[in-house]
């Protein structure tokens, strides 16, 4: 028995971890219906608890056939599911490809990234990661793989369906073509909410990648002052032309401390950061490596423990466009509070995929870390959670380690039509998790 | 599941009418438990001194009384506050019983993420003297009911790789007194066969928690006088649910009784012969 949590490192179940090295082998465990059921795990970057299944089979896939290839004429790349984007961008950067979507870390699996539909800067512009699939190849529940394409609907049940429909062992998906291995960036302050919601309406489709930092510490005029980050693949001519262009080598990852002391970021230390941080940020035009734009996280192993021994939870919502007054409530009472939340994030959503348990709806998200341990946050979250269901908005499943059940057919109304899919493709119930126990998936 | 600010879907009541325990339900439906599965004494033999529900007297009016008392009742309120709720039959003194108790329970919710054990008889220790037959199942129903239902929801528990078993032992088994050592020593044994099922599981994922309240105000003590630091049983079902956010493994109520306790326990007989009560 191994005990696994999400990154958020709450709430921890023992499993039985396997690590399956063909196909044929994690066939066998399937068609073996195990009695607790089995779930795929990819790098195990979802907050919460999608990839952990108590006293059943969790497994591993990132050893299962490794291998990637890339069609340079077309630039689709085919991928096992347990493939890195931190490897394909270590492979395809230097060819001059980039991934079509990456999250705010490379430490994802392609198999994680198709189970969550994961979403980047660009989601403005370019949907979410299921937006450019082209096919996937799924093991399902008796045992034997399908190819799925966007034409069928268990594709989209599988697209966003949190490893409930089967194991995606292989997907192939188009990339970007890149002249540079770097990102022309701007950066912008902005004044309050009210100013960061308006420039980045008017400007974000200037832009393919584009993502505020909000201040939540502060209260009064400038609540919800922010720092704009925007930024394009930057062209050769941009760039000093000293060195290979597409050169991709993140710098080596420094180690957080084994343990921090509870209550290491605090309103005083946050409050700190989030001053120097604003400051920090004048108007500048950089050029900066794929790294530090896309991943400045990664750079620190472990981060996550700095939220101490009761782990954190992030709060991820999205409102549709309209709904601007629930975000504004939502950031005016967690500054009234002061909620300490360490780089909150809000972005602009373009369209989203029919995906139907899919995350992204055109309109904005806000993504939060907090600390498990904050007095009365189950109860202050539960009353963000019913004005996001209010507004016709939702919780990603990815992050979620704590939301109601009843909230969930509200928030994704596809919800019925995917457990129909669900129940004929897995009529036993054989992928499993704690997510799905937890949320009567 | 447990989620990752400790809230539960699922409660197991054995012992579905002590206050104690669906004081607790209460609190955890409203921290958002969706399924509760009331485990209760059939029907009573006789009115008085019911097994299976925590308190003698009180007992069975719920689901005597038809409708109406039902729909007012621990259920009703239960129901109206969001819950799912089932009752199933259980039966303290026929441990044969316990483990099919439990399955029914799976069945019904699920994966148990909190089961508590609040059955118990208190009794009269004059009577009890009078009659030995009815120490011996009063004890039966005590401890022996426990270590039944214990070891059945502990099979399931590891099963599942989660959850907690709260058990109501109380301060009388802590240091057995003259006034009532028929109860203490079932609550004595009860206490260590919990403390012993705890280790058992340990790196399981499974938990026990073990609940020491000291005199609690309720049906069952009614008619006796309080003890000094008496508690409730909102109080007590207040230091169960910290407890269970906490993840302890043992909880006094209140919390200074536990200091008391460590006193307690090095007094020397003949002095702790002599007190009162
Ligand atoms: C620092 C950080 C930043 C992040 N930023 C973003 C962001 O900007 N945008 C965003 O969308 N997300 C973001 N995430 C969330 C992350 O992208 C998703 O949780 C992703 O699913 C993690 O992939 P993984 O390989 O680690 O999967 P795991 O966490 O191991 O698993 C997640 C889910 O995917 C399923 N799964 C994994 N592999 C497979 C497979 N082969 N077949 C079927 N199902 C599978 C699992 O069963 C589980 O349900 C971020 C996470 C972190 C830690």
């Amino acid at each position: 028995m191994t005990f696994l949590t999400g990154w958020g490192r709450t709430a921890p179940t023992p499993a039985t971890l396997v690590a399956p090295r063909t196909v044929a082998e994690l066939a066998a465990l399937v068609a073996g219906s195990p009695p607790r059921g089995l779930i795929a795990r990819g790098l195990g970057r979802a907050y919460g608890d999608a990839a952990q299944n108590a006293g059943g089979l969790v497994a591993d896939l990132t050893r299962l056939e490794p291998r990637w290839s890339l069609d340079p004429a077309t630039g689709v790349v085919t991928a096992s599911g347990g493939t890195s984007l931190h490897d394909l961008m270590t492979g395809l950067v230097p060819k001059g490809w980039f991934v079509p979507v990456t999250p705010g870390t490379r430490h994802v699996t392609v198999g994680g990234a198709v189970a969550a539909d994961v979403h980047g800067k660009n989601h403005h512009l370019d949907s979410s990661f299921g937006a450019h699939l082209r096919s996937l190849t799924l093991l399902t529940a008796d045992g034997t793989t399908r190819v799925l394409t966007p034409s069928d609907e268990a594709f989209w049940a599988t697209v966003g369906g949190m490893g409930l429909t089967g194991v995606v062992v292989e997907a192939s998906f188009g990339c970007v073509p890149i002249e540079t291995s770097r990102v022309a960036v701007e950066v912008t302050r902005t004044r309050d909410l009210d100013h960061t919601l308006e420039v980045m309406a008017a400007t974000d489709d200037g832009h393919r990648y584009t993502v505020a930092w909000v201040d939540l510490l502060t209260r009064g005029a400038r609540m919800g002052r922010g720092v704009l980050t925007r930024g394009d693949h930057a062209r050769r001519d941009e760039i000093p032309h000293a060195g290979d262009p597409l050169a991709f080598a993140p710098a080596a990852r420094v180690a957080a401390p084994p343990w921090a002391p509870d209550g290491l970021l605090n309103q005083v230390t946050v409050r700190a950061f989030n001053q120097a941080w604003y400051a920090k940020a004048r108007e500048r035009r950089v050029i900066q490596d794929i790294a530090p734009f896309f991943h400045p996280l990664d750079f620190m192993e472990g981060w996550n423990r700095m939220y101490g021994s009761r782990g954190f939870v992030q709060y991820q919502f999205a409102v549709p466009f309209g709904a601007e007054g629930t975000l504004r409530r939502v950031v005016s009472r967690l500054s009234a509070e002061g909620v300490v939340s360490f780089v909150p994030v809000l972005k602009r959503f373009g369209p989203g995929t029919p995906g139907m348990l899919s995350f992204p709806l055109p309109g904005w998200t806000l993504a939060l870390d907090i600390p498990a341990g904050l007095p009365g946050l189950a109860r202050l979250l539960r009353v963000f959670d019913t004005w996001v269901a209010e507004a016709g908005g939702r919780l990603y499943l990815a992050k979620d380690a704590r939301m109601r059940a009843e909230l969930l057919p509200v928030m994704y109304p596809r919800l019925a039509e995917w457990a129909r899919i669900r129940r004929r493709l897995d009529p036993e119930g054989v992928f499993r998790s704690d997510l799905a126990r937890r949320l009567g998936l | 599941m447990k989620n990752a600010l400790g809230s539960v879907d699922t409660v197991l009541l054995l012992g579905g009418r002590s206050e104690i325990g669906l004081a607790t339900a209460e609190l955890l439906v409203r921290a958002g438990a969706r399924t509760v599965v009331l485990a209760t004494r059939p029907t009573p033999v006789t009115a008085s001194r019911p097994a299976g529900a925590d308190g003698p007297a009180a007992g069975a009016a719920d689901r005597e009384g038809g409708g109406d008392a039902h729909h007012n009742g621990p259920v009703g309120r239960l129901a109206r506050l969001g819950a799912e709720v089932h009752e199933i039959d259980f039966d303290a003194a026929h441990p044969e019983t316990h483990a099919k108790v439990i399955d029914t329970a799976v069945r019904l919710a699920g994966d148990l993420d909190v089961v508590i054990a609040a059955f118990g008889v208190l009794g009269d220790q004059a009577a009890y003297e009078d009659d030995p037959v009815s120490a011996a199942e009063s004890m039966a129903v005590n401890l022996g009911g426990h270590v039944s239902a214990g070891l059945s929801v502990a099979r399931r528990l590891r099963e599942q790789g989660h959850g907690t078993l709260v058990v109501l032992s109380s301060v009388a088994g802590v240091r057995v007194r003259r006034a009532n050592f028929v109860y203490g020593a079932a609550k004595a044994g009860l206490d260590g066969f919990a403390q012993g099922l705890g280790d058992a599981l340990h790196g399981s994922g499974a938990r026990v928690m073990v609940v020491r309240p000291g005199f609690v105000r309720g049906r069952m003590t009614k008619g006796l006088p309080a003890a000094p630091m008496a508690t409730t049983p909102a109080e007590v079902a207040v230091a169960i649910v910290q407890g269970l956010r906490d993840g302890s493994p043992v909880v006094w109520v209140p919390r200074g009784l536990r200091l008391v306790f460590t006193a307690m326990r090095v007094l020397p007989r003949t002095l702790w012969r002599r007190l009162p009560r």
